[in-house]
């Protein structure tokens, strides 16, 4: 049995306070109204005006579906647009972060469903640890809805098809309005929730009765289960990218969006596998997980880290190469105003990876598993933050407290649930019938 | 130099891996073995030194990666920079998207063929190569131990007799 170590707990709630007065800092320094936010650049002092030309100049290029923003905007206009952009900036740091920690769990929940579908022989001995951290999609998941239903009360502008003002100017909108309607987007977003909740909480009662029981009948349950799930998960894992990430930007659309951020969470999800595993493996808590185990594990981060990249560079280079104005505004406003992020972001989840990641002993190594982990986790919040601040915060952004509050603030209930959770249970299963092989499992 | 060698020979895989032990304990010098298929950890008990093919694969790709991008910016930037459907030919960092997907087929095409033609080259392997198989058998369903003798005949055939070995044979060889 583990028990959670004082000083881990005493951090995470140090995380989670001093996030918290990040968090409220943020939304306390937000412009409450047009005169603020005008006051506010102008104290920054910075060429604001002059990029935001650019930009402007940019989309001019003919781009129709931004007619709205490209024609010439009065200074009233601008100001309104600065203003809401600022007014944003508090609540998409805080949507980032809660997805972003969320969307862990979650890949660990379809990572986990695969070793259960696929049979896997080596992984068994970590199902506890997955069970562990899936532990996080009901509070996070939670919390992410809760934003959701408060972008929908009109409490921000995240979504801007949630302005009703806004879709009756616009008519791409309008023509989307069948799909993007806020109480059909929270159903839907109940109805994923219900359904990935749902399967970890049955799958793990499923794997805690199998360690009690004297016959298969519960591993055999979870096996036809976790199949089931994942034919579930990949259909809303798939929607829920294009409402919950896709539609911040509702002019924009593109067909492998849910293949990408899945990559991105199923290879974060599995780095925070390999840490977690580390960690209590260094704490003397899960003895036969042996350097094979993290090999496997760090084989996963390598490949996926890889299959990222493939699908993000899929994508950009299809748009990139037809150039057709409605689909590259994306990454124009992307290359103009987040070029360090965008790029930075491609040198962490791709270049940093690969070279560390491809020598078979580094892969032994726990402390480099370790780094290059982070580099991954930090480079996937980056995915994450490129895909939000662009369309909710444009030019305006900034990592800075709002932001790093939000993380810590999710990092240290993330970390306080799930050790509470792998607390809550043996380290090891009992009685798994692959769990002899996963024991002996030697690469 | 013609010399004599002992060869037993084994019918199991595992009696096999626990004779190259005993002989490997008895420090003895194992010439070769033949097998039929690949025994998992054999080249440990052996002592073999792990391969360096990867590495040699690793600098293969490297090479493929530059012939890439040399390649094309001489082609598409430097030589002739033609304006084709629009496509920016100012430098090569600008045009880098559409050249990808050569870089990366380069990429694994050198590291590919030149590190299997690397196994062929240090594994002397070519067509209308002379087999070196000593017996038929070991393509089959036998597992053969060569040792060299240096006058202690007797010695390995008693130790090899206690291994488990279903044959033992002494012949001359030529070694290389």
């Amino acid at each position: 049995m583990y028990t959670v170590s004082n000083k881990l707990k005493i951090g995470a709630i140090i995380l989670m306070v001093v996030g918290a007065l990040g968090i409220v800092t943020g939304f306390l320094s937000a412009p409450s109204n047009v005169a603020e936010a005008k006051a506010m650049v102008a104290s920054h002092g910075d060429s604001h005006g002059e990029s935001h030309g650019d930009v402007v100049k940019v989309i001019d290029e003919g781009h129709g579906s931004y007619k709205e923003e490209g024609h010439a905007m009065t200074e009233a206009e601008h100001d309104e647009h600065v203003f809401h952009q600022l007014a944003n900036k508090p609540w998409a740091a805080l949507y980032v972060a809660a997805f972003f920690f969320f969307m862990i769990a979650l890949g660990v929940l379809a990572f986990y469903a695969i070793q259960r579908a696929a049979q896997a022989g080596w992984s068994p001995l970590l199902f506890r640890v997955m069970e562990g951290i899936t532990s996080y999609i009901v509070p996070g998941g939670i919390i992410v809805f809760v934003i959701l239903v408060l972008s929908v009360m009109h409490m921000n502008h995240l979504f801007v098809w949630m302005d009703q003002t806004v879709v009756d100017k616009d008519v791409l909108l309008q023509g989307k309005a069948g799909y993007l309607d806020p109480t059909f987007f929270l159903i839907r977003a109940a109805i994923f929730l219900a359904g990935w909740i749902g399967y970890r909480e049955y799958s793990r009662k499923l794997s805690l009765a199998q360690d009690e029981s004297d016959d298969n009948s519960n591993f055999k349950l979870n096996f036809r289960i976790s199949a089931a799930f994942l034919v579930f998960y990949l259909i809303s894992e798939s929607i829920m990218s294009w409402d919950w990430i896709m539609s911040v930007d509702p002019h924009w659309f593109s067909t492998l969006f849910g293949w990408y951020i899945f990559a991105s969470m199923f290879v974060s999800g599995i780095t925070v596998i390999a840490m977690v595993t580390i960690y209590l493996k260094s704490k003397g808590y899960l003895e036969e997980v042996n350097d094979s185990h993290i090999h496997d594990l760090a084989k996963f981060m390598f490949g996926i880290s890889i299959f990222w990249t493939y699908l993000w560079f899929s994508q950009f280079m299809l748009i990139w190469y037809a150039n057709i104005p409605e689909e590259v505004t994306y990454y124009i406003t992307r290359i103009e105003d987040y070029n360090l992020p965008f790029f930075g972001m491609v040198a962490m989840n791709f270049l940093f990876p690969v070279l560390l990641l491809m020598n078979s002993d580094y892969k032994r190594l726990n402390w480099f598993v370790v780094m290059a982990g982070i580099v991954i986790l930090a480079g996937h919040y980056m995915d994450i933050f490129n895909a939000i601040m662009p369309s909710t915060v444009g030019d305006q952004w900034y990592i800075g407290i709002p932001e790093i509050g939000a993380i810590l603030f999710f990092a240290g209930l993330f970390i306080f649930w799930i050790f509470r959770a792998l607390a809550s249970a043996p380290l090891q299963p009992k009685r798994n019938p692959f769990i002899e092989e996963s024991r002996h499992f030697h690469y | 130099m013609a010399s004599k060698v002992i060869q037993a020979f084994y019918n199991d895989d595992d009696v096999l891996m626990h004779a190259v032990k005993k002989v490997k304990a008895a420090k003895h010098h194992i010439e070769e073995v033949y097998c039929p298929f690949p025994v998992h950890g054999l080249d440990k008990a052996m002592g073999l030194e792990p391969t360096r093919i990867a590495i040699t694969s690793f600098m293969y790709g490297c090479v493929g990666l530059t012939v890439a991008i040399v390649m094309m910016n001489f082609i598409m930037i430097e030589d002739w920079p033609q304006d084709i459907g629009g496509k920016p030919s100012f430098s090569y960092i600008e045009n880098m998207p559409a050249f990808v997907p050569i870089m990366f087929e380069l990429t694994v095409f050198f590291a590919a063929h030149l590190m299997v033609i690397t196994f062929y080259l240090r594994s002397r392997l070519w067509p209308f190569k002379e087999a070196e198989n000593p017996d038929l058998r070991t393509t089959d369903d036998h597992f053969l131990m060569e040792i060299e003798i240096h006058d202690n005949e007797a010695e390995l055939m008693s130790l090899l007799s206690d291994t488990g070995a279903v044959e033992i044979n002494v012949s001359e060889k030529d070694l290389h």
